[in-house]
């Protein structure tokens, strides 16, 4: 395998362990809410949040284009803090894969919230557990197995995402040029002999991060019991 | 009870979306206070709201602390009270000790932890995980969980309804020890006669969201006003009696102030306490020494006041020795026996309904 397949691997490991561990904290909260609200707005930001699921992928790679444009208030705000554009930089991508993502983290977590109900909070409160530690001491561990898949399927789903990655980040190696990009432009080259290591890789890969996720299920599940 | 003693004052009025319900109460923070009704009353959300777990709008307050008044509302965390619900609600992700010393931990009270599970006898199921007990031990262990938090009030919410009768009687006389021994205040919701005749200091009567009795538990249980809570029919006259001793034949013996009466063998010593149930049916009335009968109980004692009862009825409050018993006969009978405020007569209990205690 090539340096540059093997650097493209590398930043798109990096980019999907970045975006899972930020949006496994990000959407918590909003998870959260989306579970216990019974306010007029929940089923409109549940949809809003849904929408990366249905959007072809390019769509939300064009509005994100021109929201990091230098000209746009965010990206005029990132050119102003940072001096380089946000558009075709790994933050761009970084950004633009948390939104990307954003359901396949929320739906898991707020699965987990909603079938974990108020009964275990209650009782944590009637023995004097304020909110916040009654949340770290008895919902998460209760809701472990959300955890687990929404961390597995938003590393899955950044791994894989082609784009969103291509309009937003285009194709710059070390830098933007993630493994489904070279795989595109291997094609592109017809280097089919290259192409196959990367598509064989993904597959690889993707096989074995959701193995893990059902064993893990599986485990936690007989622990349970 | 005294003027001076610490009250639960509940002022709360919910509508639709939540269970409608409104209760004006002042209930006194000692012994058991039953909260009875059939399914709908109202109980849970009125315990609910004094634990805390969503405000009501409404105004409670325990004792000069104010829990709730309009926008000011003490969350469920800073109230200090403990809950029983009706399932254990035990953490599965923790073991027994891990549950008990989430409590503990807490409330500071981790010293407590020891003695308590040598009273409770819980040592053999600390490295037990919550899901692998029975439903008697896991509410055994919940209950303890409660304790440790040091509440300074214990809402109880069915607690034994999801348990066979087996685990009820091992749980019972903790509850009896609890209102006894420790004088925790216990408000406990049940719609189980049997619990309220052996644990009730006072009686919180609910009918469809509404209060229809509170008092002395002996009062609310013969009270017609209250009846809608208990099925439409008031359950009858409390009386707390002493166990005297064993007959011979198995029979055991128990005075009241009243007199004594003769019940089937029960497990418990000379001297222990037991509460019986008199339905106001179950008593005939005779003016004479009543002879020739096959009930063994008959009780002088002087008709206190008559009361018409529907078109052919009459309730008959009568005095035995200072305790009332209802009785419930025709009003032929009270023509025909010249029944009047003062008559002495005997009361002959037909049957009495145990509740031991």
């Amino acid at each position: 395998m090539s340096g540059i397949d093997l650097q493209s691997l590398g930043l798109t490991l990096r980019l999907a362990a970045l975006v899972t561990v930020t949006l496994l904290v990000l959407a918590t909260p909003l998870a959260w809410w989306l579970a216990r609200s019974r306010s007029r707005a929940t089923p409109v930001v549940e949809a809003l949040t849904a929408l990366p699921l249905v959007l072809p992928p390019t769509v939300i790679g064009f509005y994100l284009l021109l929201a990091f444009a230098p000209i746009a208030p965010m990206g005029r705000f990132w050119m102003d803090l940072t001096g380089r554009p946000l558009a075709f930089s790994f933050t761009g991508l970084f950004l633009a894969s948390l939104i990307y993502s954003l359901p396949f983290a929320v739906q898991p977590m707020q699965a987990a919230f909603t079938l974990l109900g108020r009964a275990p909070l209650d009782a944590a409160a009637s023995l004097g557990a304020r909110p916040i530690d009654a949340f770290l001491t008895v919902a998460l561990p209760l809701s472990a197995r959300g955890y687990l898949t929404a961390a597995v399927l938003t590393f899955a789903h950044t791994l894989g995402e082609f784009g969103v990655v291509l309009m937003v980040g285009g194709n710059i190696p070390g830098q933007t040029r993630l493994i489904s990009v070279a795989l595109y432009e291997e094609v592109e080259r017809m280097d089919y002999g290259a192409a196959h290591r990367l598509s064989a890789l993904l597959l690889v890969l993707s096989f074995a991060t959701l193995l893990a996720l059902y064993l893990l299920n599986r485990r936690s599940r007989d622990v349970r019991r | 009870m005294s003027a001076a003693d610490p009250t639960l004052d509940i002022d709360i009025a919910l509508t639709p979306p939540s269970f409608p319900l409104t209760v004006r109460a002042r209930l006194p923070l000692q012994g058991v206070t039953a909260v009875f009704g059939p399914s709908g009353a109202g109980k849970s959300t009125l315990l609910s709201a004094i634990a805390g777990f969503s405000p009501t709008g409404g105004r409670i307050a325990f004792g000069d602390e104010v829990w709730e008044d309009g926008r000011h509302f003490v969350p469920a965390w800073r109230r200090r009270v403990g809950f029983l619900f009706q399932t254990p609600r035990l953490f599965p992700h923790l073991d027994v000790a891990g549950n008990l010393a989430y409590a503990a931990r807490r409330s500071g009270a981790m010293a407590d932890v020891a003695p308590m599970v040598a009273r409770f006898g819980l040592s053999p199921l600390l490295a037990r995980r919550a899901p692998d007990l029975s439903g008697g031990e896991a509410q055994r262990v919940a209950l303890v969980r409660a304790l440790l938090a040091r509440p300074r009030l214990l809402l109880m919410d069915e607690p034994l309804s999801a348990l066979d009768a087996g685990h009820r009687d091992g749980i019972l006389p903790l509850i009896e020890d609890l209102r006894d021994r420790d004088h925790l205040p216990i408000l406990y919701v049940s719609h189980a006669l049997s619990e309220v005749v052996r644990l009730a200091t006072t009686v919180l009567a609910l009918d469809g969201g509404a209060v229809v009795g509170l008092g002395p538990a002996a009062e609310v249980l013969a009270d017609r006003a209250a009846a809608g809570a208990f099925g439409g029919e008031e359950p009858g006259s409390l009386l707390t009696t002493e166990v005297l001793g064993h007959e011979p034949d198995g029979l055991t013996r128990l005075t009241f102030a009243g007199g004594e009466l003769l019940v089937p063998t029960l497990p418990f010593p000379p001297g222990a306490t037991v509460r019986l149930l008199v339905r106001p049916r179950e008593v005939l009335l005779s003016r004479g020494v009543p002879q020739g009968l096959s009930a063994l109980n008959s009780l002088p004692a002087t008709v206190r006041t008559i009361e018409p009862v529907g078109d052919t009825s009459a309730l008959v409050t009568l005095d035995c020795g200072g305790t009332p018993i209802k009785a419930r006969v025709t009003r032929r009978s009270v023509a025909a026996l010249d029944l009047a405020p003062g008559t002495p007569c005997h009361a002959i209990l037909k049957s009495v309904a145990l509740a031991p205690g």
